[in-house]
């Protein structure tokens, strides 16, 4: 397979997942904080094409929620159905998992949701950024919801909070074992709750591309192309259908996970 | 499948030709963790991150792009700002819009529901006065037959006694008259009868005793009778 390589099959899975700024071209090696070499980092505050897809997710949610509910039709159109079944989705599954008290924070859970499912899929455009299969939006995204949590049960429960790491229906000798546990899960939850989404992204992005650089094997070797790329634009064909699925249930599985961890903090008993 | 991923790294290299082989290796290095690969092989170090400049420079990755956390601050700082623009944008506008939509709908629906429970039980009140009305009327139609044949037998009845007595009257003079014609015919005969037996007698000679003829003649019109 490396000598294939040689050959010359570009094989650059990863470049999809580069920060690059907008309007400033990075001089190479001109990042190296460690020896205060700083002009070619990104700041902070720079358009960057991340900056460019996260407006677009934005502006794309803007477009369903906002102007294709202009009509406040009573009869919906199609756009407005779709905003209607999203919200209706959402809506139900906070109420399902934390009943009506969580219905406060469904804008927050709302917010998640659509971020995720737009940026999943404006992600699996061609050409795009994909700023879920970043761990820096999903560290955030976690974090966010973790510490909330955290906060919102100590603020609503007070010390009986910590009931939740408190097994009482499990016999007395094993309590503080199951105590132990059930701390390492809380504290590992933000950790596979953003990977989880991040992983899976990343995952799949990276096996097209890979694939892609496949299908340019009938450039090179037309005895060997011929079947190696048919198969493999078949694959892409088939890992972008997986990715179709894969955007919107991680989106689903961060949103109910946020539920469920929300619920732990509206009611700690086990 | 993951050596073709690392076969990338060497390749990713080849651009920069002052770079050795082994020199790209540290190139890789170099991406991932800038700061130990300077730490370590000091030498190496102009070649490496002129390589992974270079890789850079050509949009080309090296390691995991998702790890360089001098993008972090920049990737975190826009997330911010992205979910702050779209939370305010859900909670203030787009969230009670649709709230309000889908609560006029389920009101218009309760609505219609109730108006057609009205006119169901506006047209199940119409049914039942225009049944009511219907037997009124059978009623009253009833009614109206039976005062009429009333009518109609008290003046059948009427016209028959009438006409019962008319006949019995006139039966009974018939019959009067009968009896008179009877009575004369009989009389008639008893005198042709009482005629011709003296005529008879007289004819044979003999003399006719009108007594004798008389008692002989009611005799035999007694026994004929």
């Amino acid at each position: 397979m490396a000598t294939e390589a040689e050959t010359g099959l570009a094989f650059h899975p990863m470049d999809q997942f580069v920060v690059k700024p907008l309007f400033r071209h990075i001089e190479p090696g001109t990042c190296v904080p460690s020896q205060n070499i700083t002009e070619g980092c990104i700041r902070w505050y720079e358009p960057t094409n991340a900056t460019l897809w996260l407006g677009l997710t934005a502006l794309a949610i803007i477009a369903l929620f906002v102007f294709g509910t202009r009509g406040r039709a009573i009869i919906p159109n199609r756009v407005q159905s779709i905003a209607e079944m999203t919200y209706g989705m959402v809506y139900k599954m906070l109420e399902d998992i934390c009943g009506k008290e969580g219905l406060k924070y469904f804008p927050f859970v709302m917010t998640l949701f659509c971020f995720i499912v737009f940026s999943n899929y404006l992600g699996l455009l061609p050409k795009s950024f994909s700023t879920t299969s970043q761990i820096a939006v999903t560290g955030v995204l976690a974090l966010m919801v973790f510490l909330g949590v955290t906060i919102l049960g100590f603020v609503k429960n007070g010390a009986h909070f910590l009931g939740l790491f408190w097994v009482s229906s499990a016999p007395l000798a094993l309590r503080p074992v199951l105590a132990l546990i059930e701390l390492i899960s809380y504290f590992v939850r933000p950790v596979s709750h953003s990977i989880r989404l991040a992983g899976n992204v990343m995952a799949g992005h990276a096996v097209i591309k890979v694939f892609a650089a496949f299908g340019a094997m009938l450039l090179i070797s037309p005895i060997i192309g011929i079947v190696v790329t048919p198969l493999s634009v078949l694959g892409i064909v088939g890992v972008y259908g997986l990715e179709m699925l894969v955007a919107i249930i991680q989106a689903y599985v961060f949103t109910i996970l946020t539920c469920v961890y929300l619920k732990d903090a509206l009611h700690p008993s086990h | 499948m993951f050596s073709l991923l690392q076969a990338a790294a060497p390749t990713a290299a080849e651009t920069d030709t002052h770079a050795a082989p082994a020199n790209a290796e540290a190139a890789a290095a170099a991406a991932g963790h800038g700061a130990d690969a300077a730490a370590h092989a000091p030498a190496a170090t102009g070649h490496a991150v002129e390589a992974a400049g270079h890789a850079e420079a050509a949009g080309q990755a090296v390691g995991m792009p998702q790890l360089d956390i001098t993008t972090f601050g920049n990737q975190i700082f826009w997330l911010l700002v992205t979910l702050a623009v779209l939370y305010w944008v859900l909670s203030k506008v787009a969230l009670p819009r649709i709230d309000a939509v889908i609560s006029d709908r389920q009101g218009a629906i309760t609505g219609d529901l109730m108006q057609a429970e009205e006119y169901k039980k506006k047209a199940k009140d119409a049914e039942a006065a225009y049944d009511k009305a219907l037997s009124d009327a059978r009623a009253e139609a009833h009614k109206i037959v039976a005062a009429q044949k009333a009518d109609i037998q008290k003046d059948l009845d009427n016209a028959i006694a009438k006409a019962d007595a008319e006949i019995a009257a006139r039966t009974s003079e018939s019959e009067k008259r009968i009896g008179a014609i009877r009575d004369s015919a009989t009389a008639d005969a008893r005198s042709v009868a009482r005629d011709v037996t003296a005529e008879l007698v007289r004819a044979f000679g003999g003399n006719a005793d009108q007594g004798a003829i008389d008692a002989a003649v009611d005799a035999r019109l007694k026994g004929a009778a």
